[in-house]
């Protein structure tokens, strides 16, 4: 789940770091209002849930109350590939000296938390991560010690040599460790942290990213999230066990496994079709998944068949056909469907489904080869 | 021989009362897996399929000599399972839980190598030495005896790879899947290493899939430390940029993880990689072949 800047910005003010002033507006009238009420430059920052805002022309200056109205009117309702743009931030734009970078993710060679630094802040960290590889100072940090006093100053004297500054960024390090574990996050960075004329840092820009998987003991931190109407669906969809994804194809896909879904868009980009979704109905299956599997794939018009793969572990296979026969009669599939079954109760589920005459295929490449066939023959 | 698992190995299972604990374990005892006890708080004294239910996995070790615990304990909960395992005398955990919040694996796999632990998974369908033991959620029938290695993140995926493999004619030493979860335990490097030593595994298979860098690392260990031929498989390779793939550990971001960089490390190192499942096989029988 991912949040939008000024949400992590009030998470950072919340544990000490600075940030500097900012107002949240989603009118003209809002950001002048802000504008006049910060009193000085201002920065007009476009909150849309992707990156790149810069580059998109999402984020100006503005010197005076005029000039900020005149840049909201300009980001308040543009398009940032793809999403518009509803709210824009109008923050106190301080005077940058130098720009720094600071994140921390979870690294899986290591499998711990990794505090990332770089001298070179204020642009995209992957950029430096192709360039300039050794400009990143990548620290691994043990769990069983946390973020001690000794490493965080390691890390800040990688950044800094004045004393006053080491202190402050060993200060902002530890704070920025105790968010990550506390709010169970996967990112969080401050990208640029900056020198501000004043000498004092300030973190100017924030991103946070968390652990889906840890939601469910996190209420603050799911509240704020924003989904877009295709994660509305899919958030549906995870209630009730399913993991949805919605393409652009018109092959419904419905398949038991995170890995054998992928495989199976795969196998039908091979052949020439187009997957119009990524479902995964998981482990631990019953016929009610089904249902409202079949649910979630008709409700998708672009669907025009539906090829079900399912190779019984967790799963019972004698479930699936149970669930499928039921959703058939329940929702008046007209659409043709495509199954390919095996596993655990096998035997039992390919009785049921042969009971009600739906067609069954033996292999992975057949059923994409005659979801593809059937497509093309409509 | 075979790797970490054989007819001997003795299992206990951790929430062997729930309804999927107790299923699976039904399918393991029918296939010969030698479990000898489950843990389940409070429900000391009971059997589940014959086997003896304790309160805590150290007694259940004192007890019956356990050293393997397989572990269906919801998500909540998982984490604090493998911890009491490694307490309890564990050496070699497989975790199926699906879910499992990353920090919690972080803490876990962190305290079991401090133990000197083993742990495979979470979210992965365990292991199996077919024809002597099996200890997860694999459906068995479609497993042979035989020479090939095989690894994976992916579950049901595995099993389409296996059933191929199978009707292929090719029988395999010992299968594992590794789990798809961003942080886990055993993974390429380790499983590499023992297919490498293990004289009844002629040959490799390696099914990975989009996100991390794990596979472009075991392309740079095969590099450097493997002389069996290896074959491997990429899932993922039509995923959308930036989305998580259902696999937590599934997702493309910035241009790193994707499925044409993996296949790139390996063919540059002269790993074939099937493009469709099917192929696999196929591939397998050549590698074997050129090796006569």
């Amino acid at each position: 789940m991912k949040i939008h800047e000024y949400q992590a910005r009030q998470i950072f003010r919340e544990y000490g770091i600075p940030v500097p002033d900012d107002i949240l507006c989603y009118t003209i009238e809002e950001v002048e209002k802000a504008a006049r009420e910060l009193n000085r430059m201002v920065v007009v920052k476009a909150q849309v849930l992707v990156g790149g805002r810069g580059k998109a022309g999402g984020v100006k200056l503005a010197k005076t109350v005029e000039a900020a109205v005149e840049a909201g009117k300009q980001i308040l309702g543009m398009d940032i590939k793809g999403l518009t743009v509803e709210k824009v931030l109008v923050a106190d734009a301080v005077e940058i000296q130098k720009e720094f970078y600071v994140g921390l993710t979870i690294d899986r060679n290591t499998k711990s938390v990794l505090f990332m630094a770089s001298s070179e802040g204020g642009v995209e960290i992957e950029e430096v991560a192709k360039v300039n590889p050794d400009a990143i100072h990548k620290i691994p940090i043990d769990a069983d010690l946390g973020m001690t006093d000794f490493m965080a100053r390691k890390i800040a004297f990688k950044l800094f040599s004045d004393i006053t500054l080491v202190k402050q960024a060993a200060d902002i390090f530890k704070k920025l460790y105790k968010i990550f574990i506390e709010t169970d996050a996967s990112i969080v960075e401050i990208n640029p942290l900056v020198i501000t004329d004043g000498g004092k840092l300030s973190a100017i820009d924030g991103k946070m990213n968390f652990d889906d998987n840890a939601l469910y003991r996190q209420p603050n931190i799911e509240v704020l999230n924003e989904p877009t109407e295709d994660e509305k669906k899919e958030i549906l969809a995870k209630e009730s066990g399913l993991t949805y994804i919605r393409l652009d194809g018109n092959i419904g896909c419905m398949v038991n496994g995170a890995g054998l879904a992928m495989a199976s868009m795969d196998v039908i980009k091979h052949f020439g079709g187009n997957p119009a979704n990524f479902l995964d109905i998981g482990g631990s299956s019953s016929p009610q998944k089904v249902i409202d599997a079949m649910n979630l794939l008709m409700s998708d018009k672009n669907v025009k068949v539906i090829m079900i793969n399912i190779f019984g572990g967790i799963t019972r296979c004698d479930d699936v056909a149970k669930g499928l026969v039921a959703a058939l009669e329940q929702l008046k599939v007209e659409i043709p469907i495509v199954i390919r079954l095996s596993g655990t109760n096998a035997e039992e589920g390919l009785r049921i489904i042969k009971e009600h005459n739906l067609p069954i295929v033996g292999s992975l490449s057949e059923a994409a080869q005659e979801a593809i066939r059937l497509v093309n023959s409509l | 021989m075979s790797i970490l698992i054989n007819k001997d190995t003795k299992v206990l299972v951790q929430g062997i009362t729930g309804r999927d604990g107790s299923f699976h374990t039904g399918k393991m005892v029918t296939y010969g897996t030698k479990i000898v006890a489950g843990v389940s708080p409070g429900k000391a004294g009971q059997t589940v399929h014959d086997v003896p239910v304790f309160n805590t996995v150290e007694d259940a070790v004192i007890a019956t000599g356990a050293t393997v615990s397989i572990i269906f304990i919801p998500a909540p909960y998982a984490a604090d399972a493998i911890l009491e395992a490694a307490d309890g005398g564990i050496k070699l955990v497989i975790c199926i839980s699906e879910g499992v919040p990353t920090l919690d694996m972080v803490k876990a796999t962190n305290y079991l190598n401090k133990k000197g632990v083993q742990l495979i998974g979470a979210n992965c369908p365990g292991l199996i030495t077919p024809e002597e033991s099996m200890i997860g959620i694999l459906p068995v029938n479609i497993f042979k005896k035989g020479n090939v290695g095989l690894m994976s993140r992916s579950g049901t995926l595995t099993y389409l790879m296996v059933s191929l493999l199978t009707q292929s004619g090719l029988g395999q030493s010992t299968c594992v899947g590794i789990g798809g979860d961003p942080v886990a335990g055993l993974y390429y490097q380790e499983l590499l290493e023992m297919f490498e030593n293990d004289p009844e595994t002629e040959a490799i298979v390696l099914i990975g899939e989009i996100g991390g860098d794990a596979e472009e690392r075991a392309a740079q260990y095969i590099k450097e430390h493997v002389t069996k031929p290896v074959v491997a498989f990429i899932a993922g390779q039509t995923a959308p940029a930036g989305k998580r793939m259902g696999h937590a550990g599934a997702i493309i971001s910035s241009g790193s993880g994707t499925a044409e960089e993996k296949i790139a490390a390996f063919e540059a190192i002269g790993v074939p990689v099937a493009r469709l499942p099917v192929d696999v096989p196929k591939l397998v029988k050549a590698a074997l072949e050129a090796r006569k």
